[in-house]
Protein backbone atom coordinates (compact mmCIF):
# COMPACT_ATOMS: atom_id res chain seq x y z
CA UNK A 1 0.00 0.00 0.00
CA UNK A 2 2.92 2.33 0.71
CA UNK A 3 3.92 2.18 -2.94
CA UNK A 4 0.70 3.92 -3.95
CA UNK A 5 2.44 7.23 -3.34
CA UNK A 6 4.64 6.38 -6.33
CA UNK A 7 1.79 6.83 -8.83
CA UNK A 8 0.88 10.47 -8.17
CA UNK A 9 4.48 11.43 -7.42
CA UNK A 10 5.98 9.88 -10.53
CA UNK A 11 3.09 11.10 -12.68
CA UNK A 12 3.83 14.59 -11.40
CA UNK A 13 7.54 14.07 -12.11
CA UNK A 14 6.87 12.97 -15.69
CA UNK A 15 4.47 15.89 -16.24
CA UNK A 16 7.05 18.33 -14.87
CA UNK A 17 9.75 16.71 -16.96
CA UNK A 18 7.69 17.02 -20.13
CA UNK A 19 6.29 20.50 -19.57
CA UNK A 20 8.87 22.39 -17.50
CA UNK A 21 12.25 20.68 -17.15
CA UNK A 22 12.50 19.96 -20.88
CA UNK A 23 12.18 23.71 -21.51
CA UNK A 24 15.06 24.51 -19.14
CA UNK A 25 17.76 23.66 -21.63
CA UNK A 26 21.47 24.08 -21.25
CA UNK A 27 22.74 23.92 -24.84
CA UNK A 28 20.71 20.92 -26.04
CA UNK A 29 20.65 19.01 -22.78
CA UNK A 30 18.29 19.02 -19.85
CA UNK A 31 17.85 17.31 -16.53
CA UNK A 32 16.05 13.99 -16.10
CA UNK A 33 13.69 14.35 -13.15
CA UNK A 34 12.33 10.75 -13.13
CA UNK A 35 15.89 9.41 -13.22
CA UNK A 36 16.91 11.58 -10.27
CA UNK A 37 13.84 10.66 -8.25
CA UNK A 38 14.36 6.98 -8.95
CA UNK A 39 18.02 7.12 -7.96
CA UNK A 40 17.31 9.12 -4.80
CA UNK A 41 14.49 6.76 -3.80
CA UNK A 42 16.53 3.62 -4.38
CA UNK A 43 19.35 5.08 -2.27
CA UNK A 44 17.18 5.34 0.86
CA UNK A 45 18.09 2.54 3.26
CA UNK A 46 14.50 1.96 4.41
CA UNK A 47 13.17 1.66 0.87
CA UNK A 48 12.78 -1.76 -0.67
CA UNK A 49 10.51 -0.77 -3.52
CA UNK A 50 13.04 0.70 -5.95
CA UNK A 51 12.28 -1.92 -8.60
CA UNK A 52 8.54 -1.23 -8.41
CA UNK A 53 9.21 2.45 -8.88
CA UNK A 54 11.38 1.64 -11.90
CA UNK A 55 8.49 -0.25 -13.49
CA UNK A 56 6.14 2.69 -12.92
CA UNK A 57 8.69 5.18 -14.30
CA UNK A 58 9.17 3.01 -17.41
CA UNK A 59 5.42 2.85 -18.00
CA UNK A 60 4.88 6.57 -17.54
CA UNK A 61 7.89 7.82 -19.49
CA UNK A 62 7.20 5.25 -22.21
CA UNK A 63 3.69 6.61 -22.54
CA UNK A 64 4.98 10.14 -23.18
CA UNK A 65 8.27 9.55 -24.95
CA UNK A 66 9.04 8.04 -28.31
CA UNK A 67 12.19 6.46 -26.94
CA UNK A 68 12.11 2.67 -27.53
CA UNK A 69 10.98 0.60 -24.54
CA UNK A 70 14.21 -1.39 -24.19
CA UNK A 71 16.15 1.82 -23.56
CA UNK A 72 13.79 2.90 -20.81
CA UNK A 73 13.57 -0.52 -19.17
CA UNK A 74 17.32 -1.16 -19.26
CA UNK A 75 18.15 2.42 -18.30
CA UNK A 76 15.85 2.84 -15.33
CA UNK A 77 16.42 -0.67 -13.97
CA UNK A 78 20.16 -0.10 -14.26
CA UNK A 79 19.80 3.12 -12.24
CA UNK A 80 18.05 1.25 -9.43
CA UNK A 81 20.73 -1.42 -9.56
CA UNK A 82 23.53 1.16 -9.45
CA UNK A 83 21.85 3.04 -6.60
CA UNK A 84 21.38 -0.12 -4.53
CA UNK A 85 24.98 -1.20 -5.05
CA UNK A 86 26.20 2.25 -4.07
CA UNK A 87 23.86 2.39 -1.10
CA UNK A 88 25.38 -0.79 0.27
CA UNK A 89 28.97 0.32 -0.32
CA UNK A 90 28.99 4.04 0.46
CA UNK A 91 26.12 4.18 2.93
CA UNK A 92 28.01 6.58 5.20
CA UNK A 93 28.10 9.29 2.54
CA UNK A 94 24.61 9.39 1.00
CA UNK A 95 25.23 12.54 -1.02
CA UNK A 96 28.34 11.01 -2.55
CA UNK A 97 26.27 7.96 -3.41
CA UNK A 98 23.60 10.20 -4.95
CA UNK A 99 26.16 12.04 -7.08
CA UNK A 100 27.72 8.77 -8.16
CA UNK A 101 24.36 7.21 -9.01
CA UNK A 102 23.36 10.32 -10.95
CA UNK A 103 26.64 10.41 -12.84
CA UNK A 104 26.69 6.73 -13.72
CA UNK A 105 22.95 6.55 -14.40
CA UNK A 106 22.98 9.54 -16.73
CA UNK A 107 25.97 8.21 -18.64
CA UNK A 108 24.41 4.76 -18.94
CA UNK A 109 21.08 6.18 -20.11
CA UNK A 110 22.79 8.33 -22.72
CA UNK A 111 24.98 5.44 -23.82
CA UNK A 112 21.86 3.37 -24.43
CA UNK A 113 20.30 6.23 -26.37
CA UNK A 114 23.46 6.55 -28.49
CA UNK A 115 23.37 2.85 -29.22
CA UNK A 116 19.70 2.80 -30.20
CA UNK A 117 20.03 5.87 -32.42
CA UNK A 118 23.10 4.40 -34.06
CA UNK A 119 21.34 1.09 -34.63
CA UNK A 120 18.34 2.86 -36.11
CA UNK A 121 20.63 4.52 -38.64
CA UNK A 122 20.57 8.08 -37.33
CA UNK A 123 23.81 9.85 -38.25
CA UNK A 124 25.29 12.05 -35.55
CA UNK A 125 28.61 13.36 -34.42
CA UNK A 126 29.76 11.76 -31.19
CA UNK A 127 31.59 14.93 -30.14
CA UNK A 128 28.50 17.07 -30.71
CA UNK A 129 26.34 14.73 -28.67
CA UNK A 130 28.84 14.66 -25.81
CA UNK A 131 29.38 18.42 -25.81
CA UNK A 132 25.83 19.60 -26.52
CA UNK A 133 23.67 16.97 -24.81
CA UNK A 134 25.45 14.63 -22.43
CA UNK A 135 27.72 17.03 -20.53
CA UNK A 136 25.04 19.73 -20.07
CA UNK A 137 22.52 17.07 -18.99
CA UNK A 138 25.06 15.66 -16.57
CA UNK A 139 25.71 19.09 -15.09
CA UNK A 140 22.00 19.83 -14.67
CA UNK A 141 21.36 16.41 -13.14
CA UNK A 142 24.16 17.04 -10.66
CA UNK A 143 22.67 20.42 -9.77
CA UNK A 144 19.23 18.93 -9.19
CA UNK A 145 20.61 15.89 -7.34
CA UNK A 146 20.89 17.49 -3.89
CA UNK A 147 17.36 18.98 -3.63
CA UNK A 148 15.82 15.84 -5.11
CA UNK A 149 17.74 13.66 -2.69
CA UNK A 150 16.56 15.78 0.25
CA UNK A 151 12.96 15.60 -0.89
CA UNK A 152 13.06 11.86 -1.41
CA UNK A 153 14.75 11.31 1.97
CA UNK A 154 11.94 13.23 3.66
CA UNK A 155 9.40 11.26 1.68
CA UNK A 156 11.05 7.99 2.68
CA UNK A 157 10.90 9.04 6.36
CA UNK A 158 7.22 9.84 5.91
CA UNK A 159 6.34 6.64 4.03
CA UNK A 160 8.53 4.38 6.17
CA UNK A 161 8.50 5.96 9.65
CA UNK A 162 11.12 4.79 12.12
CA UNK A 163 9.91 1.95 14.37
CA UNK A 164 11.80 3.26 17.42
CA UNK B 1 -21.47 114.22 43.28
CA UNK B 2 -20.26 111.69 45.74
CA UNK B 3 -16.93 109.97 45.63
CA UNK B 4 -18.34 106.68 44.22
CA UNK B 5 -19.90 108.32 41.14
CA UNK B 6 -16.67 110.29 40.61
CA UNK B 7 -14.68 107.06 40.63
CA UNK B 8 -17.04 105.45 38.08
CA UNK B 9 -16.84 108.48 35.83
CA UNK B 10 -13.00 108.43 35.90
CA UNK B 11 -12.94 104.72 35.03
CA UNK B 12 -15.29 105.26 32.07
CA UNK B 13 -13.20 108.21 30.90
CA UNK B 14 -9.95 106.20 31.12
CA UNK B 15 -11.48 103.22 29.27
CA UNK B 16 -13.07 105.50 26.72
CA UNK B 17 -9.76 107.32 26.25
CA UNK B 18 -7.90 104.01 25.77
CA UNK B 19 -10.53 102.90 23.22
CA UNK B 20 -10.28 106.19 21.36
CA UNK B 21 -6.45 105.91 21.31
CA UNK B 22 -6.67 102.26 20.14
CA UNK B 23 -9.19 103.06 17.41
CA UNK B 24 -7.00 105.95 16.40
CA UNK B 25 -4.05 103.53 15.83
CA UNK B 26 -1.86 104.86 18.60
CA UNK B 27 -1.52 101.34 20.15
CA UNK B 28 -0.51 99.52 16.85
CA UNK B 29 3.01 98.40 17.83
CA UNK B 30 1.95 97.53 21.35
CA UNK B 31 -1.00 95.43 20.14
CA UNK B 32 1.22 93.62 17.57
CA UNK B 33 3.71 92.71 20.31
CA UNK B 34 0.89 91.53 22.49
CA UNK B 35 -0.81 89.47 19.79
CA UNK B 36 2.45 87.83 18.67
CA UNK B 37 3.09 86.73 22.23
CA UNK B 38 -0.43 85.35 22.38
CA UNK B 39 0.01 83.48 19.09
CA UNK B 40 3.31 81.98 20.21
CA UNK B 41 1.84 80.84 23.50
CA UNK B 42 -1.18 79.35 21.72
CA UNK B 43 1.06 77.63 19.18
CA UNK B 44 3.16 76.12 21.95
CA UNK B 45 0.07 74.79 23.72
CA UNK B 46 -1.48 73.54 20.51
CA UNK B 47 1.64 71.68 19.34
CA UNK B 48 2.08 70.03 22.73
CA UNK B 49 -1.55 69.02 22.75
CA UNK B 50 -1.32 67.52 19.27
CA UNK B 51 1.83 65.66 20.28
CA UNK B 52 0.12 64.20 23.30
CA UNK B 53 -2.95 63.35 21.23
CA UNK B 54 -0.76 61.55 18.66
CA UNK B 55 0.99 59.68 21.42
CA UNK B 56 -2.30 58.55 22.92
CA UNK B 57 -4.01 57.58 19.65
CA UNK B 58 -0.95 56.26 17.72
CA UNK B 59 -1.18 52.51 18.56
CA UNK B 60 -4.70 52.30 17.22
CA UNK B 61 -3.63 54.04 14.01
CA UNK B 62 -0.66 51.71 13.49
CA UNK B 63 -2.86 48.67 13.74
CA UNK B 64 -5.36 50.12 11.29
CA UNK B 65 -2.53 51.21 8.97
CA UNK B 66 -0.99 47.78 9.06
CA UNK B 67 -4.32 46.23 8.21
CA UNK B 68 -4.79 48.70 5.41
CA UNK B 69 -1.27 48.05 4.17
CA UNK B 70 -1.90 44.31 4.13
CA UNK B 71 -5.13 44.85 2.21
CA UNK B 72 -3.37 47.04 -0.32
CA UNK B 73 -0.49 44.60 -0.70
CA UNK B 74 -2.96 41.79 -1.34
CA UNK B 75 -4.71 43.99 -3.88
CA UNK B 76 -1.40 44.83 -5.57
CA UNK B 77 -0.40 41.17 -5.84
CA UNK B 78 -3.86 40.33 -7.18
CA UNK B 79 -3.54 43.08 -9.78
CA UNK B 80 -0.04 41.93 -10.70
CA UNK B 81 -1.38 38.42 -11.24
CA UNK B 82 -4.12 39.89 -13.40
CA UNK B 83 -1.56 41.87 -15.41
CA UNK B 84 0.52 38.72 -16.02
CA UNK B 85 -2.59 36.80 -17.03
CA UNK B 86 -3.67 39.56 -19.37
CA UNK B 87 -0.19 39.80 -20.90
CA UNK B 88 -0.32 36.06 -21.49
CA UNK B 89 -3.72 36.44 -23.14
CA UNK B 90 -2.41 39.26 -25.30
CA UNK B 91 0.48 37.03 -26.41
CA UNK B 92 -1.92 34.18 -27.15
CA UNK B 93 -4.22 36.51 -29.03
CA UNK B 94 -1.32 37.79 -31.13
CA UNK B 95 -0.26 34.25 -31.96
CA UNK B 96 -3.83 33.25 -32.76
CA UNK B 97 -4.31 36.34 -34.91
CA UNK B 98 -1.20 35.45 -36.90
CA UNK B 99 -2.44 31.87 -37.27
CA UNK B 100 -5.86 33.07 -38.41
CA UNK B 101 -4.17 35.30 -41.00
CA UNK B 102 -2.14 32.32 -42.14
CA UNK B 103 -5.19 30.06 -42.44
CA UNK B 104 -7.08 32.76 -44.36
CA UNK B 105 -4.20 33.15 -46.78
CA UNK B 106 -4.15 29.35 -47.30
CA UNK B 107 -7.83 28.52 -47.70
CA UNK B 108 -7.18 25.21 -49.49
CA UNK B 109 -6.36 23.56 -46.16
CA UNK B 110 -8.47 23.19 -43.05
CA UNK B 111 -6.74 23.75 -39.76
CA UNK B 112 -7.23 22.90 -36.15
CA UNK B 113 -5.36 24.95 -33.57
CA UNK B 114 -3.68 23.15 -30.70
CA UNK B 115 -1.61 24.26 -27.75
CA UNK B 116 1.79 22.75 -27.07
CA UNK B 117 1.61 21.15 -23.62
CA UNK B 118 4.85 19.21 -23.43
CA UNK B 119 7.98 17.87 -25.01
CA UNK B 120 9.64 14.50 -25.18
CA UNK B 121 11.42 13.74 -21.89
CA UNK B 122 14.53 12.57 -23.77
CA UNK B 123 16.95 15.25 -25.02
CA UNK B 124 17.84 12.99 -27.95
CA UNK B 125 14.37 13.17 -29.48
CA UNK B 126 12.48 16.20 -30.74
CA UNK B 127 8.78 15.69 -30.23
CA UNK B 128 6.08 17.94 -28.84
CA UNK B 129 2.78 17.02 -27.25
CA UNK B 130 -0.34 18.94 -28.25
CA UNK B 131 -3.71 19.11 -26.54
CA UNK B 132 -5.77 17.79 -29.46
CA UNK B 133 -6.34 14.14 -30.19
CA UNK B 134 -8.61 11.70 -31.95
CA UNK B 135 -11.65 13.33 -30.32
CA UNK B 136 -10.82 16.38 -32.45
CA UNK B 137 -10.32 14.30 -35.62
CA UNK B 138 -6.56 14.44 -35.41
CA UNK B 139 -5.01 11.48 -37.19
CA UNK B 140 -1.51 10.09 -37.47
CA UNK B 141 0.53 11.63 -40.27
CA UNK B 142 -1.25 14.98 -40.37
CA UNK B 143 1.16 17.89 -40.97
CA UNK B 144 1.59 20.51 -38.27
CA UNK B 145 2.45 24.11 -39.12
CA UNK B 146 2.56 27.61 -37.71
CA UNK B 147 2.17 30.87 -39.57
CA UNK B 148 5.97 30.80 -39.98
CA UNK B 149 6.25 27.39 -41.60
CA UNK B 150 6.35 23.64 -41.22
CA UNK B 151 6.69 22.23 -37.70
CA UNK B 152 6.38 18.47 -38.23
CA UNK B 153 3.73 15.81 -38.38
CA UNK B 154 1.53 13.90 -35.99
CA UNK B 155 3.27 10.73 -34.88
CA UNK B 156 0.91 9.24 -32.28
CA UNK B 157 -2.61 10.08 -31.17
CA UNK B 158 -4.69 9.40 -28.08
CA UNK B 159 -8.16 10.69 -27.29
CA UNK B 160 -7.25 14.17 -26.09
CA UNK B 161 -3.60 14.60 -27.06
CA UNK B 162 -1.16 13.85 -29.81
CA UNK B 163 2.58 13.59 -30.18
CA UNK B 164 4.16 15.51 -33.04
CA UNK B 165 7.51 14.65 -34.57
CA UNK B 166 9.36 17.89 -35.30
CA UNK B 167 11.36 18.26 -38.48
CA UNK B 168 14.39 18.70 -36.22
CA UNK B 169 14.05 15.14 -34.88
CA UNK B 170 16.93 12.87 -35.91
CA UNK B 171 14.51 10.36 -37.45
CA UNK B 172 12.77 13.02 -39.55
CA UNK B 173 13.33 13.26 -43.30
CA UNK B 174 11.32 15.68 -45.43
CA UNK B 175 11.39 15.89 -49.20
CA UNK B 176 11.95 19.54 -50.03
CA UNK B 177 12.19 21.81 -53.01
CA UNK B 178 14.74 24.61 -53.29
CA UNK B 179 12.80 27.37 -54.97
CA UNK B 180 15.59 29.46 -56.44
CA UNK B 181 17.78 26.54 -57.47
CA UNK B 182 14.73 24.68 -58.83
CA UNK B 183 15.83 21.34 -57.45
CA UNK B 184 14.76 18.72 -54.95
CA UNK B 185 16.59 17.70 -51.79
CA UNK B 186 16.01 15.98 -48.47
CA UNK B 187 15.82 17.84 -45.18
CA UNK B 188 17.19 15.88 -42.24
CA UNK B 189 16.92 16.51 -38.54
CA UNK B 190 19.63 15.80 -36.03
CA UNK B 191 20.14 14.86 -32.40
CA UNK B 192 21.21 18.40 -31.56
CA UNK B 193 18.13 19.96 -33.16
CA UNK B 194 19.87 21.37 -36.22
CA UNK B 195 18.41 20.71 -39.65
CA UNK B 196 20.45 20.09 -42.76
CA UNK B 197 19.98 19.49 -46.44
CA UNK B 198 21.21 16.43 -48.24
CA UNK B 199 20.80 14.78 -51.64
CA UNK B 200 21.36 18.02 -53.55
CA UNK B 201 22.59 17.16 -57.00
CA UNK B 202 26.25 18.08 -57.62
CA UNK B 203 25.45 19.99 -60.81
CA UNK B 204 22.98 22.31 -59.07
CA UNK B 205 23.99 25.77 -57.96
CA UNK B 206 22.54 26.51 -54.52
CA UNK B 207 23.02 29.91 -52.95
CA UNK B 208 22.77 30.85 -49.28
CA UNK B 209 19.37 32.41 -48.70
CA UNK B 210 17.51 30.08 -51.09
CA UNK B 211 13.99 29.38 -49.88
CA UNK B 212 13.18 25.80 -48.90
CA UNK B 213 9.63 24.47 -49.38
CA UNK B 214 8.08 21.05 -49.05
CA UNK B 215 8.04 19.26 -52.39
CA UNK B 216 5.21 16.85 -51.62
CA UNK B 217 7.23 13.92 -52.93
CA UNK B 218 6.57 10.74 -51.01
CA UNK B 219 3.13 11.90 -49.95
CA UNK B 220 4.14 12.67 -46.41
CA UNK B 221 3.55 16.43 -46.56
CA UNK B 222 1.55 18.83 -48.72
CA UNK B 223 3.47 20.92 -51.22
CA UNK B 224 4.81 24.45 -50.79
CA UNK B 225 4.95 24.68 -47.02
CA UNK B 226 7.76 27.00 -46.00
CA UNK B 227 10.59 25.37 -44.07
CA UNK B 228 13.41 27.89 -44.00
CA UNK B 229 16.43 29.19 -45.85
CA UNK B 230 19.75 27.73 -46.90
CA UNK B 231 22.59 29.06 -44.77
CA UNK B 232 25.66 27.32 -46.16
CA UNK B 233 26.32 24.78 -48.88
CA UNK B 234 29.11 22.22 -48.77
CA UNK B 235 30.31 20.82 -52.05
CA UNK B 236 32.94 18.09 -52.09
CA UNK B 237 33.96 16.62 -55.41
CA UNK B 238 34.38 13.08 -54.12
CA UNK B 239 30.85 12.95 -52.70
CA UNK B 240 27.74 12.10 -54.67
CA UNK B 241 25.63 14.97 -53.36
CA UNK B 242 26.00 18.44 -51.91
CA UNK B 243 24.96 19.15 -48.35
CA UNK B 244 23.77 22.31 -46.73
CA UNK B 245 22.82 23.80 -43.41
CA UNK B 246 19.41 25.36 -42.90
CA UNK B 247 17.94 28.17 -40.84
CA UNK B 248 14.39 26.99 -40.08
CA UNK B 249 11.60 29.55 -40.34
CA UNK B 250 10.03 28.25 -37.14
CA UNK B 251 11.59 28.88 -33.74
CA UNK B 252 11.15 25.40 -32.29
CA UNK B 253 12.11 26.48 -28.78
CA UNK B 254 9.17 28.88 -28.57
CA UNK B 255 6.30 26.81 -29.91
CA UNK B 256 3.09 27.63 -28.05
CA UNK B 257 0.22 27.18 -30.47
CA UNK B 258 0.33 25.18 -33.70
CA UNK B 259 -2.07 24.36 -36.50
CA UNK B 260 -2.80 20.80 -37.57
CA UNK B 261 -3.78 20.46 -41.24
CA UNK B 262 -6.74 18.14 -40.88
CA UNK B 263 -7.73 17.70 -44.52
CA UNK B 264 -4.40 16.19 -45.54
CA UNK B 265 -4.07 12.43 -45.54
CA UNK B 266 -0.50 11.15 -45.93
CA UNK B 267 0.08 8.54 -48.61
CA UNK B 268 1.83 5.36 -47.63
CA UNK B 269 4.05 4.48 -50.58
CA UNK B 270 5.83 1.62 -48.85
CA UNK B 271 4.11 -1.08 -50.98
CA UNK B 272 5.28 0.74 -54.12
CA UNK B 273 8.92 0.84 -53.08
CA UNK B 274 11.05 -1.76 -54.86
CA UNK B 275 11.99 -4.76 -52.76
CA UNK B 276 15.68 -5.26 -52.20
CA UNK B 277 16.82 -8.72 -53.21
CA UNK B 278 19.26 -10.50 -50.91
Amino acid sequence: MRNIVAFPLLALAVILQSSVVSQMQLLSGYADLPLLMLAAWALQDRVKSGWHWAVIVCLMVGFVSNMPWPVLVLGYFAIVFIAQVLQRRVWQAPLLAMFSATFLGTLFMHLLSFAVLRLSGVPFSFDDVINLITLPSLLLNMLFAIPIYTLMRDLAHWVYPSEE
Amino acid sequence: MNSRSLQTTIIFLVIGGILVLALGGFFGSASRQFSSVLVEVQTWFSSRFLGIQDFVTAPRDIVSLRNRNAELEAQVSQLQAQVIELQQRVNETEILAALVDFSRSNPESTYKAAAVIGRDPSPFLHYIIINRGSNDDIRRGMPVVTNQGLVGRVDAVIADAARVQLITDPASAVNVYLQNADTDAVLLGSVTGDVSLDMISQDTVVQPGDLILTSGLGGGYPTDLIIGQVVTVRTLEFELFQQGTVQPAVDFSRLEIVLVITNFRPVDITPLEPQTTP
